[in-house]
Parts: C-alpha cells; structure tokens; sequence
C-alpha cells in the first residue's frame, strides 16, 4: 500500500469515529448498518472477488449468525462467546457446505447456494420451537462488554466500528501471509498454481468456509443492532445485495467491500424523491459497470488516477511503466 | 386414487411450462455458455408487453404479436449485443453477475414502471373443465401441453434435421473448430437467443392467465427453469423437457403428500441431490472439460 | 490502491443524513406506509383514507387549532426499511407515527416507538401486534383474536360445522390468524380435520384442493393473501369442492371477486369493515372517498380515516398534545358517532391497544359482496 493510500486510510478511519457526533440516531443507525454490512461483504469478497466462485448463500449465513447470536444471547451466554460461536458454527457449516459442492464444475456453486439458502429460510420459517418462526425474535438486548453498554446508538455503532476494524486488520494479515499469498496467486493465475503444486480446491473450500464465517461475525453484530430479527430479512434479497455490493466496490480489492456497502446503504437515502426505484438503479449501476469495468468503482478510480498519473510521470519513470497491483 | 391422478394431471400441466422455459434456458447454456439467471424475468415481461399494448388499443392477438417480436427483439437481440456479448469477453463470472443484476432490474422496472398488483390476462382458449378419470383438468393446461409439446418436436427437427440446426449443435459443442469447418458460429449463437426470446414469450402467454401476470412470477418460473434444466441434464434439450414434467409432477406430489410447510424444500433437495451426485443431470451427456 | 472515493462517498452521505426542524403551527403525525411492493394497495387505500380526513380536519381548522401534517414514507412493504422509516421520522419527535399496515413491519418498527414513547397507529392485523405489552400500539381494525371469534361462532352457529379444514398463508398474517382460529376451533368443540399451508405467491393450489376435497370437512376456512385466495378459488370450483368456503374480510373483498369471477359466488365470511355496510354513516364517507379520489376505497380505507379521527378526539379529551398521556387517555376509550361523527361507527379502545366494534356477516352473490348480518361488538 503506497503512502497515499495510507493517507485516505487513516483520513477514512478519522472521519468513521467523528461523523457519529454530527449526526441523529438515525444516521447513526446507518452507519452501523453500513459497519455491519461490509464485515459480511468482506467475507464475501474472498469467496467472491478472489476465489471466483458465485455463492447466493452469504445472507443466509448472516442469518444462521444472527439467530444463534439471538437465541444464546437470550438463553443468557456472554456476549464474547456467542460472538465466537455465531462465527464458528458458520464456518464449519460452510466447510460442510462447500466440500462436496466445490466438487463439481463452476457454476454449480450458484445453484447449490441458491437452495440452501431457500432452504434456511424454510427451517427458520417452519421451525417455530427453535426459531420462534415467522413471527421472529424480538427485544435482542446490545451487549454491556466490561462495564461499557452498547445500549446507546452510538456506542453500539463504536462497538460495531470496533469490530469491523479488528475483523479486517486480521484479513488483512492473513491474505499478506504465506497461504493468503498462494490463495491470491490461485485467482491470478489457476493453472499455474495447480502446475506448482497447489491444491486448488482446499484454498477454495477455505475461502468459502472463512467468507462464511465472516457472514456469522457480521449476523451477531446485526441482531443486536435492529434488536428484531424474522427469517424474511435473510432470504435471496440480502445474498443479492451483498453480491451487488462486492461487485460494485470492487470484487477482489480488499477495500472493495467497504465502498460497496456504502453505496448500498447510502444510495436510497440520496434518491429520497425517487426511493422505490432505488433498487433498480443499484442494478443498472451494476451492469454497467460490469460491463465497462469489471473491477469496480475502486478499479474505476484506480484507472482514472492511473490515466492522469501516467500524463504527468512523476519520478521521473516513463509514462508507460505500471506499477505492480498490491 | 381419484386425488392421486388428479395430482399427476396437474403436475403434468405446471410440468410443461417449466418445461417450455428450461428448453430456453438450456439451449443458451449449451451453444453459448450463457447461463440466464434472469431466465424467470425473461417469462415474467412478455406478459407487461402484451398488456401494454392492449391499453393502446391492441386486440389481444395483435398485442400477442407485438408481445412476441419485442421480446425476440429485446430479450433476445438486444440481450445477446448489449449484454452477453461484452460479458462473455471477461468470462462466465461478470455474465452470470450480469444477468443476476438484469433479472433485479427488470423484475423492480415492471413493479415500478407498470403496477405491483397481479394483472388478469386473457387466456388463448377458453377455459372450460373436461373430466378424464375422474380428474379435471381445464382447456387452458391442455393447451399448454399441447404448445410446449409442439413446441419441443419443433425443436428437436430443427436442430437434428436442419442444417442450421446441426450448425448450431457444432457450436454448441465446439466453437473453435466448428469456426475452422466454416461455420458462422456467431449466428448460431445469435439465432440461440432469438430462438429464447420466441420461447419466453410463447410460455409467458401460456402462463399469466393461471399465474396472473405479476412483477414477482419471474422468481418462481427462474427458480423451476434452473431446477428442471438441472435435474434433466442441462446439456439436452431432451432433458430440459424430462427434468420439467418431473419437476412439476413431484411439487404436486411431495405438497399433497409431505409437510406443506416443506413443499418448496423437495425440488430444492432433488437439485442437490443431482448436483452432487450426478452432475450431468438425469438424462444428459457427461461434458468434457477443456482447460 | 487510491480510496478518495471512500472519502467522497463519506462526505456526501453525511450532507444528505442531516435533516431540518418542522414548523411550530402544525402537529407533526408521519405516515410510515407500503406505497409500492405487495402491500401497494393497503398502503395506498390506508393513505387515502387518512388524506381524506386530514384534509375534512385541517379544513375545519384543524386539531385543537394547530392544523396536521403528514409526510409519506414509503416502506417498500419490506420490514427492514418500514424500521429504518420509523426510526428516522422519530429524529424529528412526531405527535403520533401512523402506519405501517403490513404485520410484519408493524412489529419491527412497534420496538422503536415504544422506546421513544411515541403512540403508534397500525393497520396490520396479526395477533401479536397487542400481545407484545407495548402501551403505545393502537389498532385501527381488528386484531385476529377479535375477528377469530366471531367467525367460529358463525361457523359453529351459522354454518353448523363440527368439522372444519384450515387453509392459510404462511407469513405472519397467515400464520397468526390460523393459531387464532385453530384455538376458537378448540374451545368451541370443533374438530380441525386438515390444516394445510400455502405460500405467499403461490400459483398452483390442485395439490391444495385435493387435500381439502379429501379431508371432507363441513366448513373450510380459507385464509389467504388476495391473489392466491383468487387462484384458490378457481381451483376450488373447477374440481368441485363441495363444502362451503368460508372467509375474513379479504376473501370476500372485491379485488379477489374481481380476480376470481365467478368462482367467488357463494363464498360466506366475517366482514370487519367495509363500504358496502348498511350504515348511513358509513355509505356517505364512501361517497366522499368516491368523489376525491375516483375509486371505490377498500377496508384499509376506512381504517385510515376513522383513525385519524380517534386521534383528534383523545387530543381534543386531553386538551393538549401530549403523546405519553395520548397512550394513557386512549386505553379504555370508547368513541360514537355522536361525539365525533368522523369515527363512523361505535368503536372502543381496551387496554391493549385493541379496538371493537360492531362487523357483518357477508356473502358473495352475483359479483358483489352482500351483508347478511350486523354482528355486535364483542365487549360491552
């Protein structure tokens, strides 16, 4: 990362902890949303934007997080551990999800994650001595961690930012470690890898199973957040959504998935007048911009800077020579 | 045993459409790789064209026309150029993406542009019951059985019998020496989506008098085209039209006959059943993979 | 890697968070309602009959001279955003929120304000909605366990039922009024031979109408959205089911008669509200709706406008605009047409927020739902 990421970064980060004090509870609401949102957009963009594969089955497992996390936490479990626990289960169910899945061809991946996801939605639905069914649950209390209650919008958006930050800080490092290294050159370049002796399919499978996981995080912070949760909220919509969100921010950027849940959480609110045609306006985007560049608004921006960079040739290096992708 | 029949005959009826709109979705797959996640969408608007034209003042067979050339023109030319075309150059991925995204667009385009509530729609033939067993089934779900019956023998002449058609199964099969016989290869391709958009467009107006016509049909009918085509074997055209009547006949009977609150589960189950243990589908051809 | 983008993006998004201040001489009641998606024409019939009011009222002056206002948020008729909604018009500290109709949303957004102690005005139906010990909820119709009641009478009674099939939607609305029926069934000695659910959108009912054909009960109660009741019902006629259908408000409403043709002919059902009552009171607002708004307005209609006009007599019982005394003065409240004519018909508000009144019996013939009876309040 060059210094002027660096720069935007932490200008970014200064920016996250000051605006809550500018702002009603509703916009705070937002912005949780937006923190919450983009830990399962991260986790989505691994199976995604790096491994390449279609899964329709991340909101499903917001779900699964988020009806563990309120079911424990009314059960009486400490928070810390029901937070653990939601993303566990999540990742081992993914594991189990994508072993024989990940068998078979390409695209089948799409398929099977479409039904399962249909299918969760089912179980949480039908099974009402479990679920509390179709009638949700409801009152889900914010975590009180050390003496410090979240019950307040703002603090609980603080814990949510938290979170966030601690969650990507560790992708971070693990797609910089040795095995994330060998999982990038995998998107790159999977032929090659597989001449060198790497088994593509268990990064695949770890990919998924790490996303998934990450879909937990992101369900056990989401439930406390809108403190009511129904089966409805976690079918085919939210998988679309967060799809449309890597995609828009950037599939395999790391930062990708921070704008495109900004964008998803933001763009109703700017087409105020027009609300109900937001939706399709967010796919009109996506298919436009997938059409003209594949790579995201952070490609877009990043080919922009590259185009006027490129005139000027600073440090005296050619205009033609690019630098290598981070 | 009167119940049990009458199940099998209205499965056999919702089974031909999800038949006539697999055979569509399977035939992109096959030439094109193009696998049309907005597939149910592409049923779905037919149907808001046809209307549309009505309230200008359209008599419903002159609308039907319209309803029909605008879907080959739109879903099926302007998809091929605007969309597939740009896509495909990236690869399967971005396409796929695409048509996700299509198929919400188009899907909140109609609800926002047209009306969220169900619209009757006039049916091609009157419907009137005709017992047969002690089981009723109506005009209209014979017609459709009828159509998607013609429509498949059609089908299955001209790709087998026709030089077009076998032009077109070359390129299905292998495009890079189908190209170096001679074969215009992007025309085929091009006649696969218009050959779609004529098959969308048949099934949506064999559909919205049962389904009504409604900004949502497209999920369900997208969900069952991709169920069926599956469970048939997605690379026969043969095995679309299978998959489908199997499809429809066990939705009847696994909600007659198992948990209702689950009658949406069975198919799903069947589709990872086939996907993990059969991945060419009941009736299709086990597919070489290129690297 | 450049994220000037995420800044801009932050920049922008805070500009179009902030909101302004609202003006002194009105009463701010924010209608948080499904104006587009599925629940469209509850949402917009809800909101008509609301307009109507609030217009017949500011035209008179308004609510203890301070004239209404009432913005329209659109939930989209999905649960998540009728929240977000509710949450954001509670920033600007309304009098009373009013809306949403849909069940589902009613519940999530009912947490909020309950927390603020803002009263809230709902549409949805669902038993759950006054169960939830929330002082602030007010009904404008019927819950389930109000309308469940008298339908098992009628069945009991009318219909001389002993034993009944159940066919029910599965959603929140679906799901509520089955539990509540099936419980009526219970207490009233009835035997429930087959309880078989749909879902939402569903478009093939054959596999529905064997079940119940098999089950060969003297009743079905069938309990479903619009559009399947419509497909339902066709399917029902074509196979010929003998025993008689029996419905709530929505069966035999005039959009599943207008969907279904004549397959809804001599369907029989509890009506809660409607325009087609045989009271004055209620034919002239049905005229004036007619007039304003060139359509013929369904029950969520009348919800919205007498509604507002239990809103303006609590206000003008307590003298003030206070909401927290609002819920208190409410609860027990009962409202004629004599004190405020704008109510319609005699209604009463009980401690949970849930409103009684007198409903109908009705029957669909020749195309049209026709009252058979005037059932009396359940209280009293």
């Amino acid at each position: 990362m060059n210094r002027l990421g660096i720069i935007v970064v932490g200008a970014a980060v200064i920016f996250a902890i000051a605006v809550p004090f500018f702002l009603k509870p509703f916009g705070i609401y937002l912005i949780s949303m937006w923190a919450v949102l983009t830990i399962a957009a991260m986790g989505l963009n691994l199976t995604l934007g790096y491994a390449g594969q279609i899964s329709l089955a991340q909101g499903a497992f917001v779900g699964i997080g988020a009806y563990t996390t309120a079911l424990l936490i009314q059960a009486g479990w400490p928070y810390p551990i029901v937070f653990i626990s939601a993303g566990l289960l999540c990742f081992a169910i993914g594991w189990g999800l994508g072993y024989p899945a990940l068998r078979v061809q390409h695209h089948y991946l799409a398929f099977v994650t479409l039904a399962f996801t249909t299918l969760v939605f089912l179980v949480l639905r039908n099974e009402e001595w479990l679920t509390r069914g179709i009638y949700g649950i409801s009152g889900i209390a914010r975590p009180t961690l050390l003496g410090w209650s979240t019950a307040n919008a703002r603090d609980f958006y603080f814990f949510c930012l938290g979170a966030l930050t601690v969650i990507a800080a560790a992708t971070w490092w693990m797609l910089r470690s040795p095995w994330g290294r060998a999982f990038i050159a995998l998107r790159e370049n999977p032929i090659r890898a597989l001449s060198l002796g790497l088994d593509t399919r268990r990064y695949t499978l770890m990919a998924f199973a790490i996303g998934s996981g990450l879909a937990g995080l992101s369900g056990a912070l989401y439930a406390p957040l809108v403190q009511f949760i129904e089966p409805n909220s976690f079918a085919l919509g939210l998988s679309f959504n967060l799809l449309l969100m890597v995609i828009v921010g950037g599939g395999g950027c790391f930062f990708g998935p921070f704008v495109g849940a900004l964008v998803a959480v933001l763009l109703p609110e700017w087409m105020r007048i027009t609300q109900s045609y937001y939706l399709m306006v967010y796919a009109a985007i996506v298919m436009l911009l997938l059409a003209f560049c594949p790579s995201g608004l952070l490609g877009l921006i990043e080919r922009v800077i590259k185009a006027t960079r490129g005139r000027r040739g600073p440090d005296g290096i050619a205009p033609n020579a690019e630098r290598a992708n981070p | 045993m009167a119940s049990f029949i009458q199940l099998l005959v209205s499965g056999l009826a919702t089974g031909a459409i999800y038949a006539l709109i697999a055979v569509g979705f399977t035939l992109l797959w096959q030439t094109s790789q193009t696998i049309n996640f907005a597939q149910g969408e592409f049923v779905m608007l037919p149907a808001f064209f046809i209307l549309s034209a009505m309230n200008w003042g359209a008599p419903f067979w002159l609308a039907a026309l319209i309803g029909i050339a605008l879907s080959v023109a739109i879903l099926g030319l302007l998809f091929k150029i605007i969309i597939v075309d740009p896509m495909l150059r990236h690869g399967v991925l971005p396409l796929v993406i695409s048509t996700i995204a299509l198929s919400l667009f188009l899907k909140e385009s109609v609800k926002d542009f047209y009306s969220s509530q169900a619209q009757p729609f006039p049916a091609l033939v009157p419907s009137t019951d005709i017992h047969i067993f002690d089981a009723v089934i109506s005009t209209q779900s014979l017609a459709v059985l009828a159509v998607a019956i013609v429509t498949v023998v059609a089908l299955q002449v001209l790709l087998n019998k026709t030089r077009v058609g076998r032009c077109m199964q070359a390129t299905a099969q292998n495009p890079t020496l189908a190209r170096i016989l001679g074969i215009p290869t992007r025309r085929m391709v091009l006649y696969t989506f218009l050959i779609n958009g004529v098959l969308v467009a048949v099934a949506s107006i064999l559909v919205s008098p049962i389904y009504l016509a409604k900004f949502t049909n497209g999920e369900t009918l997208g969900m069952a085209a991709f169920v069926a085509a599956i469970i048939g074997g997605y690379n026969q055209v043969r095995g679309a039209i299978l998959g489908g009547v199997i499809l429809g006949i066990l939705d009847n009977l696994s909600a007659a006959y198992v948990s209702s609150q689950y009658r949406g589960a069975f198919p799903l189950l069947v589709l990872i059943a086939v996907i993990l243990l059969r991945p060419q589908g009941l009736f299709g051809r086990i597919e070489e993979r290129t690297v | 890697m450049c994220r000037p983008g995420l800044i801009v993006s932050v920049v922008v998004a805070s500009l179009g968070l902030l909101s302004s201040a609202y003006a002194q001489s009105t009463v701010y009641m924010p209608a948080v309602l499904e104006l587009s998606g599925s629940g469209a024409v509850s949402g917009t019939n809800f909101r008509d009959g609301m307009i109507l009011a609030v217009e017949e009222i500011n035209a008179k002056g308004g609510i203890l001279g301070k004239k209404i206002e009432m913005p329209l948020l659109d939930t989209q008729s999905e649960a998540g955003i009728a929240r977000a909604q509710v949450q954001k018009v509670l920033d600007n500290n309304p009098y009373v929120v009013l809306g949403p109709v849909f069940s589902g949303s009613v519940l999530t957004a009912m947490l909020l304000t309950q927390q603020a102690g803002v009263p809230q005005l709902v549409g949805g139906e669902a038993a759950a909605i006054t169960q939830k010990n929330n002082p602030y909820v007010f009904r404008t119709s019927f819950g389930q366990q109000f309308s469940m009641p008298k339908i098992a009478n009628y069945v009991r009674d009318g219909v001389k039922a002993k034993t009944v099939a159940v066919l029910w939607v599965n959603n929140d609305f679906g799901k509520g009024g089955r539990d509540s029926f099936i419980k009526e069934m219970a207490s009233r000695d009835i035997k429930v031979v087959a309880d078989v659910s749909t879902e939402a959108g569903q478009a093939d009912f054959s596999a529905d109408v064997v079940k119940m054909k098999a089950a060969n009960a003297d009743a079905i109660f069938v309990y479903l959205n619009e559009e399947e009741s419509a497909r339902f019902l066709k399917e029902a006629k074509k196979q010929g089911i003998k025993s008689p259908l029996i419905g709530e408000t929505t069966l035999l409403g005039q959009k599943v008669i207008d969907l279904a043709g004549d397959a809804a002919n001599g369907v029989r059902g509890h009506v809660g509200l409607t325009v087609d009552a045989p009271i004055p009171a209620v034919k002239e607002f049905a005229e004036r709706f007619k007039k304003r708004f060139n359509y013929v307005c369904d029950h969520n209609g009348i919800k919205g406008y007498t509604g507002i006009y239990f809103i303006k007599y609590v206000t003008e019982k307590m003298g003030k605009f206070d909401s927290k005394l609002f819920a208190h003065t409410a609860h027990g409240i009962a409202v004629t047409p004599k004190e405020e004519p704008g109510i319609l018909m005699e209604a009463t508000w009980d401690q949970n927020g849930d409103v009684d009144r007198e409903s109908f019996l009705g029957e669909v013939v020749d195309g049209k739902q026709k009252i058979v009876q005037i059932l009396p309040k359940l209280g009293k």
